[in-house]
């Protein structure tokens, strides 16, 4: 175990254990409101603040998460009263967003593009002692919403028009789901980059999805396949010098490979086993034809 | 009369610049059974929706419990039960998660102790789900589905009752087990307000019906009685608006 005796390599597993739990468990409710590529759309308005970062010289990752939660809102508030054109509007804002990170960098001094390949596509051995504190930190608020409100955000997310009616704060809910896919899109950044991020929101919960009936069953398969993909991805990046970030998103969608391969028999299996319990003696006779019934009668009043 | 539960005074509203609802009046007491009935476009839907504030009021006042909407905050007291949509959430979740939402307006953060665990079994037993608690909801048929809708509404043991056309795809033997589960809510003191299409194996539970027509108010009174030939048992739907030659609906036993 050599791979731990290097402390750039304890933080990189480190944080890539943070976002194997935190992309699924918040893609999941953008996934259930059928939301799925808003992480991708945080992603490009992060780099924003990434290029503001570089050319104020901050934290790009404290820069990052201030604009990419500013652009959920902005995201959210459009889907509110925007209704008509809020597809135009919610791409202005992703290209919006991803030009004003090339400017932002390119006016920073000594800044180019080179600096943001490393936040687009991830990279772990520059992942820094105060990158790992921000990512603790902002890993802690999204399980902590997404575990502690998990049914609020069930609810709101199956059905808004009935969660409303129970009284449920819904426009609050929605922000705080769009806050926390912000977060956890800068918690993500540095292990498998901007760019593939909503991959791993998305792709787990979709693979989970093959094998669970429930919820609850979904929420821990995809968290386990997203602990898995990114600290495998991970492991697999220092021995073979691959980027980290597309090595665990083609690892995911092999996992989704694999497990809809498996669904297929699973899903049989279980027909089964309720055909049995429905009918223990076999032969289910009630879905004979009876005898007197013509087919083409005539119709009468 | 008893005190009035929920209120509507010269409502209209208007979806997308059409006016859908013009000045609609309407009052149902406590204890009542009020079907809202008319025809696709009547502005049935639309009128309970506005109740529920689901569709913004231009112009009228909407009471419930004797407050004003806008401050109603005492949602625990309504169930609502919406038009069964085939959009359902992008994960799969068991007729247990799916009632247990239904609970959250009693619950303090959502926190649920075992008298809400209780209040969900109640609910499932009540419309003969128990059994399916564990089954996703989406390889229920639709008159199951429609029963999950209602043990969700019910969970949270409502005063009032709001169905939105809760018989529209349903099964005749789900049709039964609803209008049997709507007789003991009513029997316990429930209050309903039911948009349907037509009265079926609810007829004897209503009290009053309330016939809307271009979204105004054309009847408030006892239910329209089935005369001629439609009051026979087992009478067969003739459309005279179906295109010429068309089969009539066969729903019958004289055939």
């Amino acid at each position: 175990m050599e791979i731990l005796n290097y402390a750039f390599m304890q933080r990189a597993l480190l944080a890539a254990v943070l976002v194997g739990i935190t992309a699924p468990a918040v893609g999941i409710y953008l996934v259930q409101r059928r939301q799925a590529l808003m992480g991708d759309g945080i992603g490009h308005v992060a780099m924003t603040g990434v290029g503001l970062g570089f050319l104020l010289s901050w934290s790009p990752v404290w820069m990052a998460t201030l604009v990419s939660v500013l652009g959920a809102v902005l995201m959210e508030l459009i889907r509110w009263y925007g209704r008509t054109r809020g597809d135009i509007a919610l791409a202005m804002l992703f290209y919006g967003g991803m030009a004003g990170g090339v400017m932002f960098i390119n006016l920073a001094p000594g800044g180019s593009n080179a600096n943001l390949t490393s936040f687009l596509f991830g990279s772990l051995s520059t992942v820094s002692q105060s990158d790992v504190t921000a990512i603790c930190l902002l890993a802690a608020f999204v399980v902590l919403v997404t575990v502690g409100l998990r049914r609020q955000l069930f609810a709101v997310s199956q059905d808004e028009e009935f969660a409303r009616v129970t009284g449920l704060p819904v426009r609050l809910l929605n922000l705080l789901t769009a806050v926390t896919a912000a977060v956890t899109v800068t918690v993500a950044m540095r292990v498998v980059g901007l760019l593939l991020v909503s991959a791993l929101m998305v792709v787990p919960v979709a693979a989970a999805q093959q094998l669970s009936r429930s919820f609850a069953a979904t929420f821990a398969i995809a968290v386990a396949i997203g602990v898995s993909v990114s600290l495998g991805g991970t492991v697999t990046s220092y021995y073979q010098d691959v980027p980290p970030g597309a090595t665990i998103v083609l690892l995911t969608i092999g996992a989704f490979i694999a497990l809809t391969a498996l669904a297929a028999p699973l899903a049989r299996r279980r027909a089964r086993a309720a055909l049995a319990a429905a009918h223990p003696s076999g032969d289910p006779t009630e879905c004979a034809i009876p005898a007197t019934r013509r087919s083409g009668d005539e119709a009468g009043v | 009369m008893t005190e009035p539960v929920i209120t509507l005074r010269g409502v209209r509203a208007e979806l997308g610049s059409r006016p859908v609802l013009r000045g609609i009046d309407l009052t149902v007491h406590r204890g009542e059974v009020v079907a809202l009935l008319g025809a696709n476009g009547s502005g049935k839907s639309t009128a309970v929706r506005s109740i529920i504030g689901q569709v913004p009021v231009l112009s009228g006042e909407i009471e419930l419990f004797g407050t004003p909407r806008r401050r109603f905050r005492d949602w625990a007291r309504v169930g609502y039960v919406p038009q069964r949509t085939t959009a359902a959430g992008g994960v799969p979740a068991t007729v247990g998660e799916v009632v247990a939402s239904g609970r959250l307006a009693r619950t303090r953060f959502g926190l649920f102790r075992s008298a809400d665990r209780a209040a969900v079994r109640r609910a499932l037993e009540q419309v003969g789900m128990a059994d399916r608690v564990k089954d996703p909801v989406d390889a229920l048929s639709g008159g199951q589905h429609q029963r999950v809708l209602i043990a969700r509404a019910l969970a949270a043991a409502p005063e009032l009752l709001i169905m939105d056309e809760p018989m529209a795809g349903v099964d005749l033997a789900s049709q039964e087990v609803l209008a049997e589960t709507l007789r003991s809510q009513v029997a316990d003191g429930a209050t309903v307000l039911l948009v349907l299409h037509e009265l079926g194996p609810l007829e004897p539970l209503i009290d009053r019906a309330v016939v809307l027509r271009d979204g105004c108010v054309v009847h408030d009174g006892p239910p329209p009685k089935a005369v001629g030939q439609h009051a026979l048992p087992g009478h067969d739907h003739v459309h005279p608006h179906a295109p010429a030659g068309a089969e009539p609906i066969r729903t019958g036993l004289l055939s």
